[in-house]
């Protein structure tokens, strides 16, 4: 069970590979966290997030094959791992790609791809992780959207679309969830410094996969709904939602 | 055309129809849902227990009472599975009033008690800080009160209990099966359902007490004065305020009181025996809605505590305070834990042996280091414990204060502070708990395996499971067999 501090002692995260979900793995495993079950693609990385967990710490570690396009096996694979493990406290969706920009924008699977996986098939997991967490009647589902879906830019805009599509979303959830016990916590970073970024050039306000952690962490301690990381991008992002169109377009990646 | 059948029993009658509810303790914080059912009669208890082990209601996340929901943490709370609302199964069965024996429901509340029962010349041998409570939860978190020095805890007074439990509703004693009885004591709930108890009460002449009160000017000075003076009092408490460093840390007000007789009492008092015995609780005010979380910060906290300090005497010897205001302050703000705002609160207690102050000391000095406000703390000294296994009292120093949470780092902060509390042979209070870590729970009760065999005897299947439970790892996590 979660504690009144926010500490959960159970994990499911998908997109288990993902870097900022192993960081997350490190700082909850470092208070009460106990199982983690690592959904995503079978790779070595998988298991190395897996072989990470357990050295954190963690007593219970489990990976699970998990393709965030398989719209049709969620349900199954989520009341699997719920009735087996009875519940979790915490589901991190963490799963995304960040495409090729200029090639997506001429490739319309390429787009599609990228779409279907960061914002359809992610928002019909959370669909069956949903009704478990009203189920159970507790609950954290915490999403890992970003700032580029808080208004798309020229630069990045297949990618931004797909995370406002999800951040969108992941609001609506949460108030559908609203005394269900169950909530849900969108968190926005910034550009974040690491394998899915690197040979990009940092944005300003640039994050790392510990600092959004750590983030999600408070996020948890406190019950926040939206979290922000950095916390100033809430600011910045507040007016660029207003920025005039002609200067916006212009914004570099 | 089918006609309806007259009911035979109260659970014949009385089918169970579960509310999805909302529920959190005291503190507010860590909400889980429940399907609650209203255990208007201890028949409809028997009746739930045996349906939820059964399969037959719920969704195999088992079943936990609840009373009055003033527990902290999550004791009352079962996300998914299903509670019983025991506040409906009230009342006096049977009473005693030449040996003030009294048998009553376990969802009788100990305010309903003292309206009842003050009157009549007996009050309650236990009463905590609030009288919003019931029998059952008084016996399931084995409570203390101000006299625990010289009374023990609630269960020491209890001569015996029925219990509803997954393999059959059994009545318990000290002397009869005492195993069940103690590990019902302070076990929260998790060895069965309270339906009935005959409690020893206490013999009072008035409904008042004569209370002596000083001020203390550090923790030294109010140890002192309590080790020296607390056997010549019924009652004893200190209010520390806590955000004195320095050397005024543990600065505080000790009140210190006995039951008052007749012939103790001032004569406007005591020449009207419909007041010397009056017992009528009033709400002074509600807590109406519940202000942005922040309110209660190291400015307006300081601000309270010193005025509160300031407005005591100095030193007072005997002046007679109703039984309401000496043992119930908070109890006249309807409420107040909303104060805390949305993000709640949690209560921090732990006992400490006599030899070990200090870490009573350390504890407030830390707490007051990272400026964390906390209205007044509670110091008590206590008495022997009783032979429960998860009882909390013990002989030594309690210390027990309100924290807000969304403080950053709060939750490592009381690890550490768990830490001294354990590496002292201490232990914290499963009533008032919401986030303590379960390596932490084995040492500080040592007797828990105990305590689990005799569980594991009347509900071997682990129907018995609370949110509390769960995450202390009382009780199993993963789904009862359907």
């Amino acid at each position: 069970m979660i504690d009144a501090v926010g500490q959960p002692q159970s994990l499911l995260v998908l997109g288990g590979a993902s870097e900022i979900a192993q960081a997350v793995v490190d700082a909850v495993a470092a208070r009460r966290c106990r199982t983690v079950v690592l959904a995503g693609r079978e790779s070595p990385r998988l298991a190395e997030a897996a072989e990470r967990a357990r050295s954190a710490g963690v007593e219970q570690v489990e990976t699970v094959p998990f393709e965030a396009t398989d719209v049709e096996g969620h349900r199954a694979l989520v009341d699997s791992l719920f009735d087996r493990f009875g519940g979790f406290d915490v589901v991190l969706v963490a799963a995304g790609v960040l495409g090729d920009q200029e090639a997506d924008e001429h490739d319309p699977a390429a787009a599609a791809r990228v779409i279907t996986t960061n914002f359809t098939g992610l928002a019909a997991a959370m669909v069956a992780v949903a009704d478990r967490l009203r189920t159970q009647g507790y609950g954290r589902l915490v999403v890992l959207s970003s700032v580029a879906g808080d208004r798309a830019r020229r630069a990045n805009f297949v990618y931004g679309s797909s995370k406002a599509g999800l951040d969108a979303f992941s609001q609506g959830l949460g108030d559908a969830l609203a005394g269900t016990g169950a909530s849900v916590m969108v968190v926005r970073p910034g550009f974040v410094k690491g394998r899915m970024t690197e040979g990009m050039q940092p944005a300003p306000f640039a994050t790392t996969p510990e600092a959004v952690a750590e983030a999600v962490v408070r996020g948890l301690e406190r019950g926040n709904e939206v979290v922000y990381v950095p916390g100033v991008l809430r600011w910045v992002f507040a007016l660029l939602r207003h920025a005039p169109r002609a200067l916006w377009r212009r914004m570099p990646a | 055309m089918s006609t309806p059948t007259t009911p035979t029993t109260p659970a014949d009658a009385f089918r169970p129809a579960p509310v999805r509810t909302l529920l959190t303790g005291w503190g507010r914080t860590a909400p889980s849902a429940a399907d609650v059912v209203e255990a208007v009669h201890p028949d409809v208890a028997a009746t739930v227990v045996a349906d939820v082990a059964a399969g037959r209601l719920g969704s195999g996340r088992g079943v936990i009472a609840r009373g009055m929901g003033r527990s902290y943490g999550d004791a009352a709370q079962n996300g998914g599975g299903v509670v019983l609302d025991g506040t409906w199964m009230d009342g006096v069965t049977a009473v005693d009033l030449v040996t003030g024996r009294i048998t009553v429901r376990a969802g009788t509340s100990l305010e309903s008690l003292m309206e009842r029962f003050v009157p009549l010349g007996w009050f309650v041998p236990v009463t905590p800080g609030t009288r919003q409570v019931t029998v059952g939860g008084a016996i399931a978190a084995d409570i203390h009160g101000k006299n625990h020095h010289r009374d023990g805890s609630f269960a020491s007074h209890v001569l015996s209990l029925t219990l509803v439990t997954p393999t059959g509703t059994v009545t318990v004693g000290p002397e009869d099966d005492p195993e069940l009885f103690w590990a019902t004591a302070g076990g929260m709930g998790l060895t069965g359902v309270i339906t009935e108890a005959t409690l020893a009460m206490l013999p009072v002449e008035t409904s008042y007490l004569l209370v002596d009160t000083e001020r203390a000017r550090d923790l030294d000075d109010v140890m002192e004065r309590m080790v020296s003076g607390d056997d010549g009092y019924h009652y004893s408490v200190a209010w520390i305020d806590c955000q004195a460093t320095g050397a005024r840390l543990g600065r505080s007000v000790l009140t210190r009181g006995d039951h008052a007789r007749l012939a103790d009492l001032p004569a406007r008092l005591r020449t009207n025996p419909r007041r010397t015995r009056a017992f009528v609780p009033r709400t002074l005010a509600t807590v109406p809605v519940t202000p942005p979380s922040g309110l209660l910060n190291p400015l307006t906290v300081g601000a309270f505590n010193e005025v509160w300090f300031r407005k005591a005497p100095r030193h007072e010897v005997g002046r007679p305070h109703h039984m309401t205001g000496f043992f119930h302050p908070l109890d006249g703000v309807a409420a107040w834990n909303r104060l805390y705002g949305n993000r709640g609160f949690l209560q921090y207690q732990f006992v400490v042996g006599d030899d070990q102050g200090e870490v009573v000391r350390r504890v407030i000095s830390r707490l007051a280091d990272v400026r964390l406000a906390s209205f007044l703390a509670v110091l008590k000294r206590f008495g022997p414990g009783d032979p429960g296994p998860l009882s909390f009292p013990m002989p030594g120093w309690t210390l027990a204060l309100d924290l807000p949470v969304g403080h950053p780092g709060l939750g490592r902060l009381l690890d550490e502070l768990d830490d001294e509390v354990v590496g002292a042979g201490g232990r914290i209070y499963l009533a008032k708990d919401s986030r303590v870590a379960r390596r932490h729970v084995e040492v500080m009760y040592p007797r828990l395996p105990e305590w689990r065999a005799t569980r594991a005897r009347v509900d071997p299947e682990g129907v018995l499971r609370s949110d509390l439970g769960r995450r202390l790892g009382l009780c199993d996590e993963r789904p009862l067999r359907q």
